[in-house]
C-alpha cells in the first residue's frame, strides 16, 4: 500500500484545489465576488452557495386552490351551457335546471326530445387531456329526469388546469413586484408553493398573490329595479352596499395594459388601463347607451368606485379611481396586468424569516462550525500526533468537498444543513479513528509497522462502509420525506458520508504512505 | 510528544457481567420513557399541532412580555404562549390553531401584528394550517417507520438474524429514551426533531454495527471462546474507538448547543442525548441481546473441530439465565 503513482497524487491534489476554488466565491461577499469573477477562468462556476430562506430571509407561502370554488364555477358553467343547448335545440323542459354539488339536473317529459338531446349533452364538458372523451355522466332516472354529473376526471382536469393558469398569473404578478429569483411551483395536485427570497414586505406579497383580481364593469341599477337581476355589493371606498346589475358589461380579460398614474385634475393616484379591440368596442357601446348612469368598477365582488358616465368613451382606454394610496394603485395595476386567478387561493402554510434573523442564524452557524472544527482538530492532534495532522488535513479537505458539492449541485444550504455539516465534522473523523485504532491493535498484536498499517486500513474499511451505509439510508429517507430546512440537513449529511470515504480513507492513506516513504519511521507514532 | 489516551491500553472490562444490571435498568428507563410520553406527552411545535409562531424583537428597549401576554384576552386567540429568549429584546409568541380553517390563521396573525404595531420587528412568522400539520405528522411518522424498516432490511441482509435483532433492540431502546428525553425536557418537538431522531437512529446503528462487526470477526477467529468472553473481548477492542468518536461528535454538538443559536438548540440537545444513549446501548444493550437470543459461538459448523471436544470447551450453554 505504501506506493502511490505520482499521477494519483497529482489527481488528488487537483481535486482538492478544485474544491477549494469552487468554495472561494461563497466565502467572500458579493462585491468581492464580482471582482473575483474577472480573474477566475471562465470554466469555474462563479456561483456562491445557495442559501435557504431560513438563512437569507424571505417568504415561503404554500397556497391551495379552492376546490369547492372551482367545482362551483364548473357547475355554474354547466348550467348555463345546458340552458343554451336546450334553447338552441328547442327542447321543452318542465321546471328549471337544478344544481347539485357535483352537477345539474333537468326534467324533459317528452321521450323523443330526451333521446335526441342526450347524446349531445355529453359534449357539454370535454376532457382536454389524454384521449379526451366526455367529462360528464348523464343518467336517466326515469320519469324524464336527466342527471348530469361531472366526473372525477373532469374535475381533476379542471383543477390541474387552474393550477397551471394560477402559476402563470402568479409568475407575472410576483415578477411585477421586482424581486429577485422568486420560485413558484406546483406542489401536489392542488397546491402552489411561492418562495420569494430576501423580501422585507411579506404583507404586500400576500396581497399581490392572494387577490383573485376579477375585474368587472357593471352598471349600477336604476331605482325600481327587479331584485332578481341585481347583486348588492360592498364598496371599498365607502360604507354601505350598492345595487349593481348582474349582467357584466366588460371584463378584466379584455384589458391589454394597466399602469399606475395620477389623476390630472385631483392629483389622486389612479390606474390607467387600455382595452383590446373587443373590449374597447363594447366599452364604447355601453358608455354611449348609458350616458349619465353610474358605472360600477367591481373587483372581486367589491365596488371600487362607481363614476358617472359623462359621455361615450370610445378611445379604448380609461381610468380607475377609488381613493387609492400610491401603493394600492401600484398593486392594482400589477394585478390587472397579470390577469385574474381562475380560483380563490388560501394560505395553508406560511414561513417567513426576516433578513435580520437569517443573518443571525448564519453567524450562529459559522461560530458553531469554527468552534467545532477547532475543538475536533485540537483533540485529534493531541490524541494521534502526526497521524492526527493527517486526519485533520483530510477533515479540512472533506469540508471543502461538501461545500463544493453543494455549490455544484446548486443544493440549498439551510440552518439544519449547517448543523449537518457541524455534525459531520464530528463524525468524519470516525473513519480515521477506526483505521488508527485498528492499526494500533494490529501493531500491538505483533505485526511490523508496515504490515500493521496495511492491515489497519484493510480491516477497518469493511466496518467503515457498513456503518456509513446505515447513516446514508437515513439521510436518503430524510431527503425524500423531509421538506425545506430538513432536506438541507439530509443533503449535507449524505454528502458528508460520501466524501468521508474519499477523504478519510483514500487521502489519509496517501498521506501516510508519503510520510512513510520520507520519514522512514521505525515505530508507530500513535 | 506524549499523546492523549482516553481508554487505557488493553482494557479487559467484563462488560457482559453487567448485563444483569444494565438490562433491567434500561427496561425500567424505557418504560418510564413511554409512561412520560403517555402522561406528560410531548411539547409539539406548530409543525405538528398547527398554529402560529412569531418571533418579535422590540425596536427599542426590551420586550414587554407581560403586555404581550395580556393581548390574548383582548384578541381572543386562546392561549398565547409568550417567552423571552436570547437578548431581552427578543420574544416568541405562539398560539394554537384558530377555529375556522386556514383563512382564520392568517386573520389571527394580522390581529397580533396590528396590536404590537410599530414598536416591534417581526423577525419570523410561521403559520401551519390544520391540513398541513396533519400531513407533517403523517410524513414524520412514515419517515421514522420507513427508516427503521430500511435499516432493518439492510441489517438482515448483512448480518445473521440474531445480530439484526440485537441491533434493532438497541435502536428501539435509543428511540424510546429519546422520546422520553423530549417528554421530560419539554423541548419543542417539530420536523427538525424528527431529523434529530432519525440521525440518532443512524448513529445508534453506526455504533452497533462497529461492535457487531468486531464480534462477527472474532467469532471466525476464536472459534472456541465462550460467547460472553468473546463479546467482552470485542467490545474492549473497539472501546478506544467508541470513546474517541463519541467525544469528537460530542465536541461538535457542544459547539452547536452553545453557539448554534436558538433555532436549532432543541435539535442539538436531542442529538447530544442521542449519542450518549447510543454509545451506552451499543455496549450494554445490543451485545447482551446476542447472548439472550442464544447466539452460540460453536453453533456454526466447524471443520477442524471434533464435535465432542467442541461441546466441552467452547460450548458453555449461554442462554443468559
Amino acid at each position: 500500500m505504501m506506493r502511490y503513482a505520482p499521477w494519483k497524487i497529482a489527481l488528488t491534489l487537483a481535486a482538492t484545489l478544485m474544491a477549494v476554488l469552487i468554495c472561494v466565491p461563497s466565502m467572500i461577499g458579493p462585491d468581492n465576488r464580482a471582482k473575483l469573477a474577472q480573474f477566475l477562468p471562465s470554466w469555474l462556476p462563479p456561483n456562491a452557495i445557495v442559501l435557504g430562506l431560513d438563512l437569507q430571509g424571505g417568504a415561503h407561502l404554500l397556497y391551495e386552490v379552492d376546490r369547492a370554488d372551482i367545482i362551483h364555477t364548473m357547475v355554474g358553467n354547466l348550467r348555463d351551457d345546458l340552458r343554451r343547448e336546450l334553447r338552441e335545440e328547442k327542447i321543452p323542459i318542465s321546471g328549471g335546471v337544478g344544481m347539485s354539488a357535483r352537477g345539474v339536473q333537468v326534467r324533459i317529459p317528452d321521450a323523443d326530445a330526451r333521446a335526441r338531446i342526450t347524446p349531445k349533452l355529453y359534449n357539454l364538458v370535454r376532457l382536454s387531456a389524454g384521449p379526451g372523451g366526455s367529462g360528464l355522466d348523464v343518467s336517466d332516472t326515469g320519469d324524464g329526469l336527466l342527471k348530469l354529473t361531472l366526473t372525477d376526471a373532469a374535475i381533476k382536469n379542471k383543477i390541474a388546469h387552474a393550477v397551471e393558469q394560477t402559476i402563470e398569473v402568479l409568475n407575472r404578478r410576483v415578477n411585477g413586484l421586482g424581486t429577485t429569483e422568486p420560485n413558484i411551483q406546483r406542489e401536489g395536485s392542488d397546491r402552489i408553493l411561492v418562495e420569494v427570497p430576501g423580501l422585507k414586505d411579506t404583507d404586500r406579497l400576500k396581497d399581490i398573490v392572494g387577490t383573485t383580481a376579477k375585474l368587472e364593469f357593471r352598471l349600477v341599477a336604476e331605482p325600481g329595479y327587479n331584485p332578481g337581476d341585481v347583486d348588492l355589493l360592498d364598496q371599498t371606498d365607502q360604507p354601505g352596499q350598492l345595487p349593481v346589475e348582474k349582467q357584466v358589461m366588460v371584463q378584466g380579460e379584455d384589458l391589454t395594459d394597466a399602469q399606475p398614474g395620477f389623476d390630472q385634475r385631483t392629483g389622486e393616484p389612479v390606474v390607467n388601463f387600455r382595452f383590446n379591440i373587443r373590449g374597447g368596442q363594447r366599452f364604447g357601446q355601453v358608455t354611449s347607451a348609458n350616458v349619465g348612469r353610474p358605472f360600477a368598477i367591481v373587483l372581486d365582488n367589491k365596488v371600487i368606485s362607481a363614476p358617472r358616465i359623462l359621455g361615450p368613451i370610445t378611445g379604448g382606454s380609461g381610468q380607475i379611481s377609488g381613493r387609492f394610496t400610491v401603493e394600492q394603485a401600484n398593486n392594482l395595476a400589477i394585478l390587472l396586468r397579470a390577469g385574474a386567478l381562475p380560483a380563490k387561493l388560501t394560505i395553508v402554510e406560511e414561513r417567513t424569516v426576516g433578513p435580520g434573523l437569517g443573518q443571525d442564524s448564519i453567524d450562529a452557524g459559522k461560530r458553531a462550525a469554527y468552534w467545532a472544527a477547532a475543538l475536533v482538530l485540537t483533540y485529534m492532534l493531541i490524541t494521534y500526533g502526526v497521524f492526527g495532522v493527517f486526519a485533520n488535513l483530510a477533515l479540512m479537505i472533506h469540508i471543502s468537498f461538501i461545500f463544493a458539492a453543494l455549490v455544484l449541485l446548486r443544493a440549498t444550504l439551510t440552518l439544519p444543513g449547517i448543523a449537518g455539516i457541524v455534525l459531520t465534522i464530528g463524525m468524519a473523523v470516525d473513519s480515521n479513528v477506526l483505521i488508527y485504532e485498528r492499526i494500533r491493535e494490529e501493531s500491538h498484536a505483533g505485526r511490523s509497522l508496515i504490515s500493521a498499517l496495511d492491515a489497519g486500513f484493510k480491516r477497518a474499511f469493511a466496518t467503515i462502509v457498513d456503518s456509513n451505509v446505515t447513516m446514508f439510508v437515513v439521510a436518503a429517507i430524510l431527503y425524500f420525506l423531509g421538506s425545506g430546512p430538513v432536506r438541507g440537513f439530509a443533503v449535507s449529511l449524505a454528502l458528508g458520508i460520501l466524501t468521508t470515504i474519499v477523504t478519510a480513507v483514500t487521502m489519509t492513506r496517501m498521506m501516510i504512505a508519503l510520510w512513510y516513504r520520507h520519514a522512514r519511521p521505525t515505530r508507530l507514532p500513535i | 510528544m506524549k499523546l492523549l489516551r482516553l481508554a487505557p491500553e488493553n482494557t479487559k472490562f467484563p462488560f457482559m457481567r453487567f448485563r444483569r444490571v444494565s438490562y433491567p435498568f434500561s427496561a425500567v428507563l424505557s418504560i418510564v420513557a413511554v409512561a412520560l410520553f403517555l402522561v406528560i406527552g410531548m411539547n409539539f411545535g406548530i409543525d405538528f399541532s398547527g398554529g402560529t409562531m412569531m418571533e418579535v424583537k422590540a425596536k427599542s428597549g426590551s420586550a414587554d412580555l407581560s403586555y404581550i401576554r395580556d393581548l390574548s384576552s383582548h384578541l381572543g386567540l386562546g392561549d398565547l404562549e409568550v417567552q423571552g429568549f436570547g437578548t431581552p429584546a427578543d420574544a416568541s409568541i405562539r398560539f394554537g390553531m384558530q377555529p375556522g380553517g386556514d383563512a382564520a390563521q392568517q386573520a389571527a396573525v394580522e390581529k397580533v401584528k396590528q396590536a404590537l404595531g410599530e414598536s416591534y420587528d417581526f423577525r419570523a412568522i410561521s403559520v401551519v394550517g390544520p391540513r398541513v400539520s396533519s400531513e407533517l405528522v403523517q410524513q414524520g411518522t412514515l419517515g421514522v417507520v420507513i427508516s427503521i424498516i430500511a435499516v432493518l432490511a439492510y441489517l438482515w441482509f448483512r448480518f445473521e438474524w440474531q445480530f439484526a435483532l440485537a441491533a434493532i433492540t438497541a435502536t428501539m431502546h435509543d428511540l424510546l429514551l429519546t422520546v422520553g428525553f423530549f417528554s421530560i425536557t419539554q423541548l419543542e418537538f417539530n420536523t427538525t426533531s424528527i431529523a434529530a431522531i432519525l440521525t440518532i437512529v443512524g448513529y445508534s446503528l453506526n455504533e452497533t454495527v462497529v461492535v457487531l462487526d468486531r464480534i462477527r470477526e472474532n467469532m471466525r477467529k476464536y472459534k472456541k471462546m465462550p460467547t460472553d468472553e468473546l463479546i467482552d473481548l470485542s467490545i474492549n477492542a473497539v472501546l478506544p474507538r467508541t470513546l474517541m468518536t463519541a467525544t469528537t461528535v460530542f465536541l461538535a454538538l457542544l459547539s452547536l448547543v452553545i453557539f448554534g443559536g436558538h433555532v436549532i438548540r432543541s435539535f442539538s440537545l436531542a442529538m447530544m442525548w442521542g449519542i450518549f444513549v447510543a454509545t451506552y446501548s451499543s455496549i450494554f444493550i445490543c451485545s447482551p441481546t446476542l447472548i439472550y437470543l442464544g447466539l452460540r459461538n460453536e453453533g456454526r459448523p466447524v471443520s477442524d473441530e471434533v464435535t465432542g471436544v467442541g461441546g466441552k470447551t467452547g460450548a458453555r450453554p449461554l442462554s443468559g439465565v
